[in-house]
């Protein structure tokens, strides 16, 4: 098995904002990122695609079809976007780098023809990032509707 | 699917390589200039990865300001501008390598109320780097 890796960048804004907690509760577990007129970051994103070399190419996925499938189903969606409001797969999620790495794994696995998608990581910042991984089981741990309690305190991320 | 938040953060500390085990020139010999009785220092990086559900309301596995406030309390403050040879308990007994110190790490990490500790990942320079992930079962490390 190889492990295939394209990396890419966009930049796009966001707020944290459960409208189930009142104002107080929203700054007190988001902190800045509740600022209601939101905030950007430069995402890196990391796609990770694992299969066998095609014994006639020598690739697993040509690179060049790696790159048009997330221009076309990550970049052109998120970058340069308020995701919020304009990425639908985010309504009505906390567009956090844990959802959003969710939607972009969502997204690209049916797309990969060649090969499995292995890893999705997407950085916020240098210092912040989230790795998906599959397990077969598509219902996963992310992406359920908003309105329950909060079910821990902080103050900012 | 299954999903890891990582989370970078740093200490700069003194060290020095030296093992009861073994005589000055033995020593000499296995750690290099590592070996100098008076210590050097590095810049570490610490990458912790903790795993969990996400929390709907929140959109969160851990609250960053929860996971940065125990790691703050357990390894940073302890170890930042320390020599880590006489100011740890855990490095009077074992040479503090970056393999022992990811271990220790992680020892300390693995009480993390708030998420499943996954991974430790400490870079002793920009140049290497050292992971831990508990023991199979999660067993702690023989000390």
């Amino acid at each position: 098995m190889v492990y295939l890796t394209r990396k890419m960048e966009f930049s796009a804004s966001h707020l944290y904002h459960n409208p189930a907690f009142s104002a107080e509760e929203n700054r007190r577990v988001f902190g800045k990122c509740n600022n209601p007129h939101g905030h950007g970051h430069n995402y890196v994103l990391e796609v990770t695609v694992a299969g066998e070399p095609d014994p006639a190419t020598g690739m697993v996925l040509d690179l060049k079809e790696l790159k048009e499938i997330m221009q076309r189903e990550i970049s052109d969606r998120m970058d340069h976007r308020f995701l919020n409001y304009e990425v639908p797969e985010l309504a009505g999620q906390i567009p956090t780098c844990e959802n959003i790495a969710a939607v972009i794994w969502r997204l690209l696995e049916p797309k990969i023809t060649r090969g499995h998608l292995n890893r999705v990581r997407l950085y916020e910042t240098p210092d912040l990032f989230v790795d998906c991984y599959g397990d077969g089981n598509s219902k996963g741990a992310s992406g359920r509707a908003l309105g329950q309690a909060p079910g821990r305190a902080g103050e900012a991320r | 699917m299954k999903l890891h938040l990582s989370r970078r953060y740093r200490f700069s500390a003194s060290h020095r390589l030296h093992s009861e085990h073994f005589g000055e020139e033995e020593n000499q010999r296995i750690y290099g200039k590592c070996n100098n009785p008076y210590g050097h220092g590095h810049n570490y990086v610490v990458e912790v990865a903790v795993s969990g559900p996400v929390d709907p309301s929140t959109g969160m596995i851990a609250n960053l300001a929860d996971l940065d406030a125990f790691v703050e309390r357990e390894v940073i403050d302890p170890l930042d501008h320390k020599y880590l040879n006489e100011e740890i308990a855990e490095f009077q007994r074992h040479v503090p390598t970056t393999e022992n110190i990811c271990i220790e790490i992680f020892n300390r990490l693995s009480r993390f109320p708030r998420a499943k500790l996954e991974r430790v990942r400490v870079e002793e320079t920009g140049l290497n780097s050292f992971e831990y992930a508990g023991e199979p079962g999660g067993a702690t490390h023989e000390r």
